[in-house]
């Protein structure tokens, strides 16, 4: 029998990116709020030393910060006709563990979403008839953009993020990214300054014709203060960011925009190292009632509350819906249900130039640091001739040089012995890349569910993932990669290499940990698990917060989308729903 | 004295042990509320491994991994090789430690063959791939060849390791983990070997870093950012600001 706690206002699951903005937001409404947290306590004093941070084996190889396989696994298969089985380490994708969550390691990489995402249905049906989009899943997610662009503005303020406008309310600016969508006002900082390699990109893209602009950036170009009064530092270049935590203040995340205001508060507690079992709902399954968890020393505890919020990694949220039975799993033969639909990822290829003689210093970097062309993103660019949707960011970023990963050579060089040696030595300072990271688009096929198989250490069935890319991605992925392949000439290299996608998702090499969907916000509860404030159809006092609630990804990273989420969803929670708990939209 | 001594030893312990809960409560699940935690010495930096001995090898692994680390990064004038510069002891120490026992991995059952795009399914852990693969590999080359690995001229080791990259030759292992999983794995760890912070006992005298110019644990490149296409200045650091 579970010990039983005290009623709070609202109980967070999960204490990373979502998990403080939600507890930010709402204790400053004088909520009494307990954030419930399975990894440990970690901040930057005592946790990303600055005298020991810099180990490649340690945070980028052994993996240190991120959530082990032995803690939480998942199971993966490419279709519904192979048997899924666990990844028994993590590779294609890297989930955080801990306070912080995946934001203690993320690069930084801080875009907007733009308009035609939030309304993509209706702008694509509208551009191109229906008959475009047939075979994708593509939904509209519900808030105008007028309505979700002050919490895009909220989170960057708040993550201090460097970088140049495009466009100001509707007025095109020199020098940022003109495809963008308007917004309220210029970035917190200015632009981080700029590496050999990306400043060599944007001249070529320029001759092209193309709008290079400096990638907006969660590194900080320069000390800031940010609008809760905590203060950050300025951006030392030191490559060691990424798979890392920040021992210098520099780049956001919840330990240095949050956590040293939220902390303090009396009415906001946490409880580290306390792995929640499941959502209770009561006997109806109209509402949550508490969460049950195992603390650190193996006891079960059950904390009820008026409010349960899920703010774990996208993946975990999925599974937590479905492990406490909260709306209905989906099935991708009849199309019902809509917990696990619309699950995306991300479509990517690169280019990779070698040179003679240069000196790129690639162990100058930052997480997020370098230039992009958007001119193939999105909808920026015609599809009417074109046999896909969707498209890609292009970007020159300059993240590091650690040699156990990053040592590229010529093509066809051996990978060991004296031929690998020289071709090392020649290769490592004398090489440079760029990629496009494209848009992950739905399809009936593609989806979350529970294991039947295999389970956890608490004997709770593991999530499956049935992914591969869909055919209008590998298409719009092929033809970005033809791009490329015309953006190296001007550059003269002595070789130049293309990747191009293939069918076949892979979960063993590192692509990118930008897992969308499952539990995703829209206008029909018929196709979508949340409403557009991300808040549960089925059970309306379970907000669902995170990249989740993406209905598609789209060629950005996800990050400053699902911050501006958060401050959507607590902006709703505060101003409708605590003054009228229930259903805020009626279907 | 001594009883006295103990005395004050078990005093200072309970004192120590009432401080506990507030001083050293991150190590533990706990509550938090009204203050950001912090305690002394609560970080964890890393331990620098002993150069001395085998942890996890035998004698013959261990002169064999040493003759493939030699093989896979052979001594030129770029630098010494991979048994010169540590892999081996960089290995040994890793397998006996928590990378060789799987510690992180997903290790329940059942195990089956998987497909290539669901990575490794095997049952056993990086150090039990080395022990069986090691032993396979003598075989093979006492088949083959009638000696040990290590006993094999350089240009036969070539050949065999050559073999085993592409495939040609197939050791006896297990379901889930073939003799090209083995190659990756010795070829992977041989790498982080040599380019990894001398403190894990690999990468002696930051060869590997010398090797290619990557100036290891430096924090703060404000100074060199802007001066594109310039050569660094500097030489490596390591996070113990040691040699190896």
């Amino acid at each position: 029998m579970a010990r039983v706690l005290p009623k709070k206002d609202a109980v967070i699951i999960g204490l990373g990116w979502t998990g403080s903005i939600l507890a930010q937001q709402l204790t400053d409404a004088g909520l009494n709020v307990v954030a419930i947290e399975r990894g440990p306590w970690r901040d930057t004093s005592t946790d990303f030393n600055i005298a020991y941070m810099q180990d490649e084996l340690r945070y980028a190889i052994r993996k240190d910060l991120f959530l082990k396989p032995s803690t939480e696994a998942m199971t993966m298969r490419n279709s519904a006709s192979q048997t899924a089985l666990p990844m028994r380490d993590y590779g294609s994708f890297l989930p955080g563990d801990g306070v912080g969550g995946a934001g203690v390691h993320w690069n930084g990489h801080t875009w907007r979403f733009w308009e035609s995402d939030f309304q993509i249905k209706t702008h694509l049906t509208q551009r191109y008839g229906a008959a475009k989009i047939k075979g994708l899943q593509l939904q509209d997610w519900g808030p105008t953009w007028a309505e979700i662009e002050p919490s895009f503005d909220a989170f960057e303020y708040l993550c201090g993020v460097s970088g140049k406008a495009g466009n100001i309310k509707g007025q095109i600016q020199p020098g940022g990214n003109p495809f963008e969508s308007p917004r309220s006002r210029e970035y917190p900082n200015p632009p981080m300054k700029m590496p050999y390699a990306s400043t060599l990109f944007a001249e070529k893209m320029r001759e092209l014709g193309f709008h290079p602009f400096p990638l907006p950036s969660s590194n900080l170009s320069r000390a800031y203060v940010n609008p809760l009064g905590v203060r950050m530092g300025e951006c030392s270049y030191c490559g060691f960011c990424e798979r890392f935590a920040c021992g210098n203040y520099s780049k956001a995340s919840a330990q240095t925009t949050i956590l040293p205001v939220l902390m303090k508060k009396p009415n906001f507690e946490l409880r580290t190292e306390c792995e929640v079992l499941k959502v209770n709902l009561t006997p109806d399954g109209k509402m949550a009632k508490s969460v049950t968890y195992i603390d650190a020393h193996g006891v079960e505890v059950e904390q009820p509350g008026d409010m349960v919020l899920i703010c774990a990694y996208a993946l975990m949220n999925v599974r937590m819906m479905l492990l406490s039975k909260i709306g209905t799993q989906y099935d991708p033969v009849t199309g019902n249900g809509t917990v696990g639909r619309n699950y995306c990822y991300q479509t990517s290829a690169g280019a990779r130039l070698m040179f003679e003689g240069k000196h790129f210093n690639p162990f100058i970097g930052a997480g997020s640091l370098g230039q992009t062309i958007d001119d193939f993103q999105g909808d920026g660019f015609d599809h009417s001739k074109l046999n896909f949707v969707g498209g890609a960011g292009i970007s020159c970023s300059v993240t590091n040089g650690r040699p156990i990963t990053n040592r590229p050579t010529a093509p066809g060089s051996p990978r060991w012995g004296k031929g690998w040696k020289q071709a090392t030595v020649d290769g490592y300072n004398n090489s440079m890349g760029f990629g496009s990271q494209g848009s992950s688009y739905p399809v009936r096929e593609n989806y979350l569910d529970l294991d039947p198989t295999y389970t956890d250490r608490h004997g709770r069935p593991l999530l499956r993932i049935t992914f591969d890319f869909p055919d209008n991605d590998v298409a719009m992925s092929n033809y970005l990669s033809e791009q490329l392949e015309k953006m190296t000439k001007p550059f003269n290299a002595k070789y130049a290499a293309v990747a191009r996608l293939r069918k076949g998702w892979n979960s063993v090499p590192y692509q990118s940990t930008h897992n969308t969907g499952g539990a995703i916000m829209g206008n029909d509860p018929k196709t979508s698990a949340l409403n557009k404030y991300l808040q549960s159809w089925d059970v309306p006092n379970v907000f669902v917060i995170g990249a989740s609630a993406f209905a598609h990804n789209a060629g950005m990273n996800p990050t400053g989308t699902v911050g501006a989420l958060a401050f959507w969803a607590a902006e709703a929670i505060t101003t409708k729903y605590i003054k009228s708990p229930g259903a805020l939209v009626h279907a | 004295m001594k009883i006295s001594s103990s005395g004050l030893n078990r005093r200072r312990l309970l004192a120590s042990a009432a401080a506990l809960p507030i001083l050293a409560a991150t190590a533990d699940g706990r509550t938090i509320s009204g203050n950001i935690p912090w305690s002394p010495f609560s970080g964890a930096p890393p331990r620098p491994v002993n150069p001395l001995g085998w942890y996890f090898f035998t004698p013959t692994e261990a002169a064999t991994v040493e003759a493939i680390v030699e093989r896979l990064i052979p001594a030129d004038n770029l630098s010494p090789s991979g048994k010169d510069c540590g892999c081996a002891v960089y290995i040994d120490r890793q397998l006996a430690g928590s990378f060789g026992h799987a510690d992180r991995f997903y290790t329940k059952g059942p195990f089956r063959v998987g497909l290539p795009t669901q990575g490794y399914q095997g049952e056993l852990t990086p150090a039990g791939r080395y022990r069986l693969g090691l032993q396979a590999l003598n075989d093979y080359t006492n088949t083959t060849y009638k000696k040990d690995f290590r006993a094999l001229a350089p240009e036969q080791q070539d050949t065999v390791l050559t073999g085993l990259d592409e495939s040609k030759i197939e050791l006896k292992l297990k379901p889930g983990f073939t003799t090209k999983n083995f190659f990756e794995l010795m070829l992977q760890n041989t790498m982080e070997g040599f380019f990894a912070d001398p403190l894990y006992g690999g990468n002696k005298n930051m060869a590997g870093w010398k090797m290619i110019g990557f100036p290891g644990a430096r924090y703060d490149y404000r100074d060199h950012i802007e001066k594109h296409n310039q050569p660094y200045p500097r030489g490596p650091v390591s996070i113990y600001g040691l040699g190896g």
